[in-house]
């Protein structure tokens, strides 16, 4: 803990050039720690004088922001209109069956975080799924069901 | 000076002021919710909007406590499209405060006949913004905000724990419409945090015994008499921006 | 054919892209933008430079292979382009790199199957510029995205990039560069279409010394990905109309506020930057001209509605999007209080062109009211699915089914949604309407940002009408009540309707919401979410009165309303959609036909992927 808070700390002295550097430095540090551990926000209030209200209201207010940890694999659905058209919906709809969890959650074993997001651009592709930053296109229920398999496989491998 | 027409009277007026000062001044009522002649036009119940006619182009509405005096100007604060778009905006500010009298009080004077879409949980919390805009602008400490987005925004200190940054001074309490602040939430809170203070604990100069006995803290300068309801009521030449 | 109209402009763009490019050695184009990047094309790109070495061929000497941005085409992506000849190859796999090379690079031959194929004629289309998506485009702002390495800036100076900021410094007043921008009729590609000549001039006049430029690359609407390619592919450009707008303006400071689900546009975009300041053309004291500009990239954290300028400034103040009442204005008090002037990244690739090519030149295309070129992304039940850039005043038609081709699987045209969740429909009926911001307003759509949807006759437009509404309404900032609370009480009216739970009266409630909102909302998100919902009830309230009156939905879409049920003539009762339900909902034997029992059934539509019969019926 103590070394996240140091790392923290550097985060945001690089971005201390004072006005306007609050999201940014809050940006790295999601990055980092795939959420926004309530010291962050309290040392961010302090280095670059915001008050920790406005902070918590940055936090809080846009989506790229969690102040609850992410799962080790992030799932997200493109809802863009194209992949909505081309059933998107299903496919959502499947995910959360199969996760047991609702989109903007975690599963309890820490494992997946499903989420949806809006139009990653692709959508000659459509449906999309971007599973930990690789994009998989021409979704279906099935195939997503596959993509789960194949990401629980690939951990179990490693262990 | 600035020369427009409001509900058919000239009106003559400083430059810099908005509509609904120009409005006040000359006593046309123009209802509001969030606005407060303490602090910055924040134009977020939309209850204070007018309409401006054109002679070449569509008329169109404005939130009055925002919207610029400006030359010219023909301003209509109560025609039909006014009325309607009130009576919409009160009607869906039922949707949650449909257990709040004043709102209610207040749909009824605007014409509100029915609530077509009600949620499932009452919330008299309106999100007119005057608690966190007076903690920020008058009294400086900036302990609340407004956190969320969308239909989950809701006032909290941060994290939703007891702020140790509220000195407790009710100003909240005082300037909030519809009472959902109470002074024993704001003072409870602040109890629990008097032990780990470094501050002074001393008798409120406003309400003496009533609310928090020995643990009531120092407000900040100036005064609190600034702050008492009264004052806040009256307050239009004291705190002009 | 509008582009026809112009016949020395085509030759013009033809020659100059020959000329610089072409003609000692073959040069091979490789699509990188994010759509066939996903598809493999840097896997290609490697698997290109390997085959080439392997064969002995020396870069730069046998050959030149450059992966570009975004081609466009994106259906038939992964795209390879080979010059000078432009032999189109598409769906490249690394499988195909070997025949290419060997036949193509080395022989100089086709390799015919994997050249495009005509739908309409079934005819094999060797050259790109011959391919009905291309030929009635009028790549204009797009035209060097197939073409140069967006990473190297050298590239983009050799096909005449960053001159006209050289002219602008050293021939120009600013007052000249904003009537020139001006007399080019150019209007902001944002989606409002403001007169962008306007919105400096405004800006320029303001008193006071420092000023800012933002550039607006927060494209949010889905379905549009116009932006998100222009920075991908060619971002040089972006920076060149910046530099000449800050300019004229008085800025010396310039933000970039771009999306950061886009990582490879902020990727080149952060490159270009690096290398336009060791050239010189931003920094201090530019071209020795005496001004100085420094631009910067500003990264948005997830929130759509900081596309609209005051919430778009509150975010980089470092605050929550929340947009501020105007006026005033962000051209008199914007970024810290100070003038700012923001425009989209189309409109500022569109200035370099207006200066090289002049006023007169842009404002010959286009009709009386929207001058130049618009760029769309055309996607959802199309068969040429990808970036079109057409002259403002072609007709929907021409764009849909002689760029677009049409419908696949010969479904019939519904509806072709523009401007994304703040636009309208235009149904069949309107389809020979001259695109440009006053037509598409006066049948309740708007121009946007050039998100262009197709939907087809299995599209429920109450449903889609339900997408806009769920996506805005998620959206929403929540500070003004008639936005937070009424895109809430439409989105669940709608979500009954789709529900079978709409009552009668829904429809009317919803007009009434819809316009009030409109009238008295914040900001741009607000004033114009109820569109989609407004123009679809215009045009289609036959299927809203079916879903409340009837409580069926004829596109058989809406999950409430339909059901899924086994045709036991077809099932040959193979157990796989039984085994495939996540609600165990259907039972059978094998070599039986199943039941799909309707209480357990979530209609998630997973049996009707799996079954390989057909045997799943939706009524």
């Amino acid at each position: 803990m103590h070394d996240n808070v140091i790392e923290i700390g550097q985060f945001l002295d690089r971005e201390s050039e004072g006005e306007g550097s609050l999201i940014t430095a809050l940006e790295n540090i999601q990055s980092r720690f795939h959420y926004l551990p309530p010291e962050a926000l309290i040392m961010a209030s302090e280095k670059l004088g915001v008050p920790l209200s406005q902070a918590y209201a940055v936090a809080t207010f846009y989506q790229a922001f969690s102040l609850k940890p992410r799962g080790r694999h992030s799932v997200c659905v493109c809802m863009g209109t194209a992949c909505h058209v081309r059933g998107s919906a299903h496919v959502l709809n499947r995910l959360e069956t199969e996760l047991g969890v609702k989109s903007g959650e975690t599963t309890r074993d820490r494992f997946f975080s499903l989420n949806t997001v809006n139009c990653l651009g692709a959508c000659a592709l459509g449906p999309i799924i971007l599973a930990d930053n690789e994009y998989s296109g021409h979704m279906t229920p099935q195939k997503a069901d596959m993509l789960i398999r194949r990401i629980q496989r690939n951990e179990e491998r490693k262990l | 000076m600035i020369e427009l027409t409001i509900d058919n009277k000239p009106i003559e007026i400083a430059e810099g002021r908005t509509l609904l000062e120009a409005c006040r001044e000359n006593g046309i009522h123009v209802p509001t919710l969030c606005y407060h002649p303490a602090l910055k036009p924040y134009g977020a119940c939309r209850l204070c909007v007018v309409e401006l006619v054109f002679k070449d182009a569509e008329a169109c509405l404005v939130p009055a406590c925002t919207y610029p005096c400006k030359d010219g100007l023909a301003v209509r604060t109560n025609s039909k499209a006014v009325k309607k778009n009130r009576r919409l905006t009160l009607e869906l500010l039922l949707a949650s405060a449909y257990e709040t009298p004043e709102i209610f009080t207040l749909a009824e004077e605007l014409g509100v006949e029915e609530i077509r879409f009600k949620l499932h949980q009452a919330d008299s919390c309106i999100l007119c913004g005057l608690c966190v805009r007076a903690c920020s602008e008058i009294v400086g400490k900036e302990a609340i905000s407004i956190t969320g987005r969308g239909m989950s925004k809701e006032v909290s200190p941060p994290f939703k724990v007891a702020s140790s940054t509220c000195i407790g001074c009710g100003t909240c309490v005082l300037i909030c419409p519809t009472g959902i602040i109470n002074l024993e939430d704001v003072y409870s809170r602040r109890i629990e945090h008097v032990f780990s203070s470094d501050d002074e604990p001393i008798l409120c100069k406003l309400c003496g015994e009533s609310s928090a006995g020995p643990y009531a803290i120092q407000p900040p300068e100036p005064p609190l008499e600034i702050l008492s309801e009264d004052t806040l009521k009256n307050s239009d030449e004291l705190y002009r921006r | 054919m509008t582009r026809l109209d112009f016949p020395e402009d085509i030759f013009l763009l033809e020659e100059f892209q020959d000329e610089e490019f072409d003609s000692r050695y073959p040069c091979i184009t490789i699509c990188g933008g994010t759509g066939c990047r996903v598809n493999g094309s840097e896997g290609v790109a490697e698997a290109f430079r390997n085959e080439l070495k392997e064969k002995g061929l020396q870069a730069n000497v046998n050959f030149e292979l450059k992966v570009t941005g975004c081609h466009g085409f994106c259906e038939q992506g992964p795209l390879v382009v080979i010059r000078p000849q432009r032999i189109m190859y598409t769906q490249v796999s690394v499988k195909d790199v070997p025949e290419i090379v060997g036949k193509t690079i080395i022989e100089g031959q086709i390799v015919d199957r994997l050249l495009y194929r005509n739908p309409q004629s079934n005819e094999k289309i060797e050259h790109e510029y011959e391919v009905p998506f291309y030929k009635f485009q009028h790549r204009v702002v797009l035209d060097l995205n197939g073409l140069i390495d967006p990473l190297e800036i050298d590239e983009y100076i050799s096909a005449g990039g960053y001159e006209a900021v050289e002219k602008v410094l050293t021939e120009m007043t600013t007052s000249q560069v904003i009537d020139t921008l001006m007399e080019s009729g150019l209007r902001g590609r944002g989606g409002a279409g403001f007169p962008t000549a306007v919105k400096w001039g405004l800006c320029q006049k303001q008193p006071g010394d420092k000023k800012y430029i933002i550039c607006n690359a927060d494209e949010g609407d889905p379905g549009a990905y116009m932006d998100r390619s222009i920075m991908e592919g060619n971002p040089h450009r972006v920076l060149e109309g910046m530099i000449i707008g800050a300019y004229a303006i008085g800025a010396q400071k310039g933000y970039v506020y771009i999306r950061n689900e886009y990582p490879l546009a902020v990727k080149h975009l952060r490159q270009a930057i690096e290398q336009a300041e060791e050239y010189g053309y931003l920094g201090k004291n530019i071209l020795n001209s005496g001004f100085d500009l420094t631009v910067s990239i500003k990264l948005g954290s997830g929130a759509f509605v900081c596309g609209e300028e005051t919430a778009l400034i509150a975010s980089i103040e470092g605050r929550i999007g929340e947009p501020r009442p105007r006026p005033p204005y962000p051209a008199e008090s914007g970024l810290w209080g100070k003038p700012t002037n923001i425009n989209n990244v189309k409109t500022w690739a569109c200035v370099p062109i207006i200066i090289n090519r002049g006023a007169e030149w842009f404002a010959s295309v286009g009709t009386q009211s929207s001058k130049g070129t618009m760029i769309f992304s055309l996607v959802g039940n199309v068969c040429n699915t990808g970036l079109v850039e057409v002259p403002m005043g072609i007709s929907l038609r021409e764009l849909i089914f002689e760029i677009g081709g049409g419908i696949p699987n010969n479904k019939a045209f519904k509806a072709a949604q523009i401007g994304g969740p703040s636009g309208g429909c235009i149904p069949a009926e309107h389809l020979d309407v001259k695109i440009d911001y006053e037509s598409l307003k006066s049948l309740g759509a708007i121009m946007g940002s050039g998100g262009l949807v197709i939907a087809d006759e299995d599209v429920c437009m109450v449903d889609f009408a339900r997408y806009f509404m769920a996506f805005t309404q998620q959206e929403s900032c929540g500070k003004c009540v008639p936005c937070r609370v009424g895109t809430y009480a439409m989105l669940k009216t709608l979500e009954d309707i789709c529900d079978g739970r709409g009552k009668p009266g829904d429809i009317e409630y919803l007009i009434e919401l819809g316009e009030e909102i409109k009238k008295s909302s914040l900001c741009g998100l607000g004033q114009t979410a109820p569109n989609p919902i407004l123009s679809t009830i215009q045009y289609f309230r036959d299927e809203y009165e079916a879903h409340i009156f009837k409580k069926t939905c004829p596109a058989k879409v809406c999950k409430g309303l339909i059901t899924y049920s086994v045709d036991q003539e077809k099932c040959t009762g193979c157990m796989v959609c039984a085994r495939n339900c996540a609600a165990e909902a259907i039972n059978g034997e094998k070599n039986k036909p199943h039941i799909i029992n309707p209480e357990l059934c979530t209609r998630c539509g997973m049996c009707a992927s799996v079954c390989k019969f057909e045997a799943i019926l939706v009524t």
